[in-house]
């Protein structure tokens, strides 16, 4: 017997050994830019850079991928602090609480429109971000920061929608697909008014900007009457419902969809025919950021045609860095992630129909939450909640009953001792 | 010797006052204050009118009838389930109240996400159904979140429930059986009324979590169970307005006082009645 726990010891040695041989494999060297490494970066070495990124927004080294953060220390030394957020809203809402010191963020485009707006962001010296000129010129003098001053775009995409062949018939083409009642109780929505009132704008064929309640009123029509058929409103849980099948229909964001995919082969993706969001993700930094220079060397580090191209293959979004969409390994990468991924990610990218969201009047952000909450409020003819009531108004009476009784009972045996 | 012995109360008591006046009473100045401006810090009343608007007041109806019931559920689970192991033996006793303190340890949120995956159509639950050709929808519904909430705070129930059984005068139920008490009329003349302060705290751990949720109805509710704690939820992280997330979180405060409130009326012909308030 005692022989035998080595030898199962070694056993067991031998096994993680082979499971983990690919992690053990020599580093990679990467191979920077000229923009990257033509900094000294001795001054600034031992100092941190705070930055806060939406959750799994970046190579982590998982599974054997670049850790960017950690190449990142290990080429100038400056130590990376970072933190994550689940929504644009969220970031705004730490970041006027003030509870917020972190040097570089990465908002999305109308996110950023209000906080260049309302003077959170600084100015960037692009002459810290030499790798600048790699991105797509398509992506630059945008709507929310005409002039480059504040952002430098991390990742596009557009929201799509991503069904289970499985479940739904044909091929669909349309944002109708989510008021189909024959998928009733299979079909999900965001869970965030912006994104949910877009898919019924573009249902509608409203302007996703509008400021004009009636048309924001029709929109929320459309929702009350999907919110019949709909299984529920969600955002990460996405992926578990999606790759499960307990939902057969759900709207998200292209580069997501080849996670689940990954998971469940019967998924498949489109755009609908009447337009989408479009939506630019970019690095900014914050006003009274402690350490700038070193928070533009990290958005510059992150715009280094590598480094973009190991996120871009970790993340799965589309980059609008130019060299990484030319970059071969990167196709072939594409290649084998989905048969249509490079169309789905890059195709059609300039379709008149598209739009992307602006930061919105401050009294039609309150409507567009008001009517949310009373969307959130309405129930459907089938919600189980009459049910409820009546089984609470029961139970009240009982206790209520109960309690007469007793009482009659005590004041009557009280008389009796008297 | 007297006045020493007050400066040393004091003493000892400090800080206990100075956490309380920094993360109690200062932050719930500061949640009136917000109730009452607006974001420009002037006076209004307009979150609280917001409030009186019919979807809100649905959603604190539908908030305290689905914690109402999660807590009588709870109640009628927890005591047979503390009386129980009260009478059992003392190492049975023990891995009892292992299990139920247990779950307790784990996350609430990967508690109520895997009941989620254990309840939903395609979960287990049903998967095992389907080998004998049923399916049962149950995720997504009302019931599913009054049934998080019930596995969520049972422990809350049952734990101070037991306490104070397992500390009932062995004499007292000696005493009624020779006066002629059977096994039921023990447990409901003897034992109910003597562990009322346990049931009361346990009513108020249970319903006081339950109104305030917002994972468990998220997670579980599907489209027709907003509560009241999704509304404060979103109204601080999404909509970023304190003012109105404050004036929920201010009306649902004096909900919760005025529930206990009312309890403690029924309950206070005893003594031992006020343990909450």
């Amino acid at each position: 017997m005692k022989r035998f726990i080595p030898f199962v010891l070694s056993l067991l040695f031998l096994a993680t050994s082979a499971l983990c041989g690919c992690g053990e494999v020599e580093e990679m060297e990467i191979e920077y830019a000229e923009g990257t490494l033509n900094f000294d970066y001795s001054e600034l070495s031992g100092t941190e850079v705070k930055v806060y990124n939406w959750g799994n927004y970046i190579s982590d080294g998982a599974d054997g991928t670049i850790d960017v953060n950690e190449e990142f220390e290990k080429l100038t030394g400056i130590k990376v602090i970072y933190d994550n957020y689940d929504s644009n809203e969220s970031l705004y809402a730490k970041l006027a609480s003030g509870g917020a010191d972190y040097d570089v963020v990465i908002p999305s485009d109308y996110m950023i429109g209000r906080l260049i707006s309302e003077g959170y962001l600084e100015e960037i010296n692009f002459s810290n971000i030499p790798n600048y000129e790699f991105i797509d010129q398509a992506y630059k003098n945008t709507q929310y920061d005409p002039e480059n001053r504040y952002s430098v775009p991390y990742n596009v995409g557009k929201v799509g929608i991503i069904y289970n062949t499985y479940m739904v018939e044909g091929t669909p083409t349309s944002w109708s697909l989510m008021w189909d009642e024959n998928y009733k109780g299979k079909i999900l929505n965001f869970n965030n008014s912006r994104d949910a009132f877009a898919i019924a704008q573009f249902y509608n064929g409203i302007d996703i900007n509008t400021t004009d309640k009636a048309e924001l009123d029709k929109a929320f029509d459309s929702l009350v009457e999907q919110k019949q058929i709909l299984q529920s409103y969600v955002m990460d849980e996405v992926f578990n419902k999606m790759e499960s099948g307990e939902a057969a229909i759900a709207p998200y964001y292209a580069g997501d969809f080849f996670t689940m995919y990954g998971n469940n082969e019967d998924l498949a993706f489109y755009y609908p025919e009447e337009g989408t969001n479009v939506f630019i993700d970019a690095a900014c930094v914050l006003k009274g950021a402690k350490n700038k220079k070193a928070a533009e060397l990290y958005i510059n580090f992150l715009m280094d045609p590598a480094i973009a191209q190991a996120n871009a293959e970790y993340i799965y979004y589309a980059s609008p860095n130019t060299e990484v969409i030319k970059n071969e390994d990167y196709l072939a990468f594409l290649e084998e992630l989905h048969p249509d991924a490079y169309d789905i990610l890059y195709g059609d990218v300039d379709n008149p129909k598209d739009d992307s969201f602006i930061d919105l009047p401050a009294e039609t952000k309150s409507y567009m939450t008001e009517k949310w909450t009373q969307l959130g409020a309405t129930s459907t003819e089938e919600s189980g909640n009459d049910i409820v009531y009546g089984i609470c108004i029961v139970l009240l009476a009982l206790i209520m009953f109960w309690f007469a009784f007793s009482t009659v009972r005590k004041k009557t045996r009280e008389r009796m001792y008297d | 010797m007297n006045k020493r012995s007050s400066l040393l109360q004091k003493f000892v008591a400090a800080p206990y006052i100075v956490w309380s006046v920094l993360f109690i009473v200062v932050p719930l100045v500061m949640v009136v204050y917000y109730t009452f401006t607006d974001s420009n810090a002037k006076f209004t009343l307009d979150n609280i009118y917001t409030l009186l608007e019919p979807d809100y007041v649905s959603i604190f109806v539908r908030s305290v009838a689905y914690s109402f019931i999660a807590t009588v559920v709870c109640l009628i689970i927890a005591f047979p389930l503390a009386y129980f192991i009260s009478q059992s033996k003392p190492t049975t006793q023990k891995t009892a109240m292992m299990l139920i303190m247990l779950p307790m340890w784990t996350n609430l949120i990967i508690r109520t996400f895997s009941l989620s995956n254990i309840i939903a159509d395609e979960g287990v639950i049903n998967s095992l159904l389907q080998s004998i050709g049923l399916q049962i929808h149950m995720i997504d519904s009302p019931f599913a979140v009054i049934l998080g909430m019930v596995y969520n705070y049972l422990p809350f129930m049952a734990l101070p429930i037991y306490t104070v059984i397992s500390k009932l005068d062995k004499n007292v139920v000696e005493a009624a059986q020779d006066l002629g008490c059977n096994k039921f009329m023990v447990i409901t003349k003897i034992i109910m009324p003597l562990s009322k302060s346990g049931i009361i705290s346990g009513i108020t751990m249970v319903f006081v979590p339950a109104i305030s949720t917002f994972y468990i109805s998220q997670k579980l509710g599907g489209t027709n169970s907003r509560l009241i704690g999704e509304e404060i939820e979103a109204a601080f992280m999404s909509s970023g307005d304190k003012n109105f997330g404050s004036a929920i979180s201010l009306v649902l405060m004096i909900l919760i006082m005025l529930s206990i409130a009312v309890m403690n009326k029924f309950s206070d012909d005893e003594e031992d009645g006020g343990m909450i308030l």
